[in-house]
């Protein structure tokens, strides 16, 4: 693929040219060209991102926020300008609104720990939807059963969109919070978030955004989508694992509750009482993932550098491409056929099971997932123990896409 | 397509995966669900014993290929033995899946087409989740065992 101009004058996005970036990307696996389509599982990572990371623990490790020596303070600088980014990178007005947790699993759970266990009593409502993560179902019935409250779930339809006009119904007097995904990491729907956090607050509800599957995808802006909470995770926008992303809205940090109690988290300590610092570092507590932070950074840096809105236009024409592909073999079903998706390709074949596909498809060197994809009640709305997922990122091409139907041809053959 | 995956997918694998043999519940007698949390296969496998003997042996539910012929084999395999025998044949059989790929196959009749499973180390949970249904079948009346 070469270099070419859009009709705006902005350069397509070079996926061939991308790929050199990313190390992993040139190994063989089974004597083939690894074909990487776990991408929703997790993003591989840009030599950019490997080369901060190392040169952080050759040349810059040390504690934050405590130290008057050199390197303590170039630390502290690089941890609080990683902030800074983050917030530009999803657009909150404020660097004090980005929290640093371990991921988007932590983030939430945060969020049902703090906020949660303030506003939530017996006889209260949590609404989630039937695509969910079980990260994003599981701490919400965590807390529901500790205080007598009550989960409710807002339906899909058959092609995998949420019912909007069950969450007007679903939304009631009682309701203390809607935790959705931006993105479904199972189907690859993209819901409209927008619509949702405005029907919820028209009533007075506040958000929570999983944006797990949607920042690597397109660009994410808290304060045009309006939500409460937005949570991510480093490794799923090519930075480290073990890092990841809170945005909360300042005015809802301000009032919660900490989260982990220690270091880093305190205005002043006595046995008999401790003040706590301000958000973001409320929520911080203990020495954080600084490596994490400062790759993260890296990563962030490196994908607005590649280009949000390329990587959409770009992921764009590669899931067309890959739903036509895909569509044209015998016996498949694609899983998840909402007007407006992200770059997943779920489907069923009859007679194979997914985990003999995944075996037979690694053989050929491609990696996808097969499974539940951890939304066991998903599966369970869809009527099937499991399925394939391909699920691409801005370095996939079409050479890829051809390899996996190859693989399937392959498949069927050997299940005929 | 490599040798590797023509060990595993081998014939009586993929006959069995299209027509499981004793795919059924029974009405009476024991029984053991087997979860795999990884994958989400599920199966329940039926006995029937009778004065120490395996009179009647089923299963039913949903899994990959390697998982469904694993257990319609083991039916196969299993039934009109003794439980001592049983029992002993879900060693022979653990062993066999377990073991370095380059040991010899023990002899152990059609089960021996499991055997390429022990090239694919992620797969033997598919393959031994029968088996240990079967062993909390035969250990207590009415189990629930996971391989995880």
């Amino acid at each position: 693929m070469t270099m070419t101009a859009s009709a705006s004058g902005n350069a397509v996005l070079d996926a061939a040219r991308a790929r050199h970036d990313f190390p992993v990307l040139r190994q063989r696996v089974h004597d083939k060209p690894l074909v990487y389509l776990d991408n929703a599982a997790t993003t591989q990572k840009p030599q950019a991102v490997i080369d901060r990371l190392v040169r952080y623990y050759s040349e810059e490790n040390a504690n934050i926020h405590r130290g008057v020596h050199s390197l303590s303070v170039a630390a502290t600088d690089a941890y609080d300008a990683a902030r800074e980014r983050v917030q530009g990178f999803v657009n909150a007005a404020h660097a004090g609104e980005i929290v640093f947790v371990r991921g988007a699993t932590e983030a939430i759970n945060l969020v049902a720990a703090t906020y949660g266990r303030a506003h939530v009593s017996a006889g209260d409502e949590v609404v989630v939807s039937e695509m969910e993560h079980h990260s994003n179902i599981v701490p919400w019935q965590m807390l529901c059963e500790e205080k007598g409250a009550r989960l409710r779930v807002i339906p899909i339809t058959d092609t995998g969109e949420l019912d909007l006009d069950a969450v007007v119904r679903l939304l009631g007097p009682r309701t203390r919070m809607v935790a959705v995904t931006h993105v479904s990491n199972a189907l690859g729907t993209i819901n409209p978030v927008e619509a949702i956090v405005q029907l919820a607050h028209e009533r007075g509800i506040p958000v929570l955004i999983d944006g797990a599957q949607a920042a690597a995808h397109m660009a994410v802006d808290v304060q045009a989508i309006g939500c409460d909470f937005y949570a991510f995770s480093g490794h799923k926008v090519f930075g480290p694992t073990g890092i990841g992303v809170l945005y909360g809205r300042a005015a809802l940090l301000r009032d919660m509750p900490p989260y982990q109690g220690g270091g880093d988290m305190i205005r002043s300590v006595t046995f008999e009482r401790t003040l706590y610092a301000d958000a973001p570092q409320k929520f911080e507590a203990g020495t954080p993932d600084i490596a994490g932070v400062v790759g993260l950074d890296a990563a962030v840096a490196y994908l607005t550098d590649i280009g949000l809105d390329r990587v959409t236009a770009y992921e764009h024409e590669l899931l067309a491409y890959g739903t036509e592909a895909l569509s044209s073999i015998d016996g498949l079903r694609l899983t998840g056929t909402a007007r407006r998706k992200a770059a997943i390709l779920a489907f069923v074949i009859d007679g194979i099971h997914p985990h003999d596909l995944g075996t037979i498809l690694d053989r050929d060197g491609i990696a996808i997932r097969a499974g539940h994809h951890c939304c066991q009640p998903l599966m369970a709305r869809l009527g099937v123990a499991a399925t394939a997922r391909a699920s691409l990122a801005f370095y996939n091409t079409r050479e890829d896409i051809d390899a996996l139907v190859n693989s399937i041809r392959t498949a069927k053959a050997v299940f005929a | 397509m490599s040798t590797e995956l023509d060990d595993l997918y081998q014939e009586v694998i993929l006959d069995h995966n299209r027509r499981p043999r004793n795919f059924r519940a029974l009405d009476e007698g024991r029984k053991a669900e087997g979860f795999n949390p990884l994958c989400g296969d599920h199966l329940t496998v039926y006995l029937r014993v009778d004065d120490g003997v395996i009179a009647d042996v089923a299963f039913q539910g949903a899994g990959c290929a390697i998982s469904k012929a694993s257990a319609s084999l083991m039916t196969e395999g299993i039934k009109g033995k003794s439980v001592a025998d049983a029992a002993r044949l879900i060693e022979r059989f653990q062993q066999m899946v377990t073991t370095q790929s380059a040991d010899p196959v023990p002899d152990l009749g059609k089960l021996e087409a499991l055997a390429g499973v022990r090239q694919f180390p992620v797969r033997v949970k598919c393959a031994t989740l029968a088996w240990h249904t079967l062993r909390a079948a035969l250990e207590s009346p009415d189990a629930v065992v996971s391989t995880e």
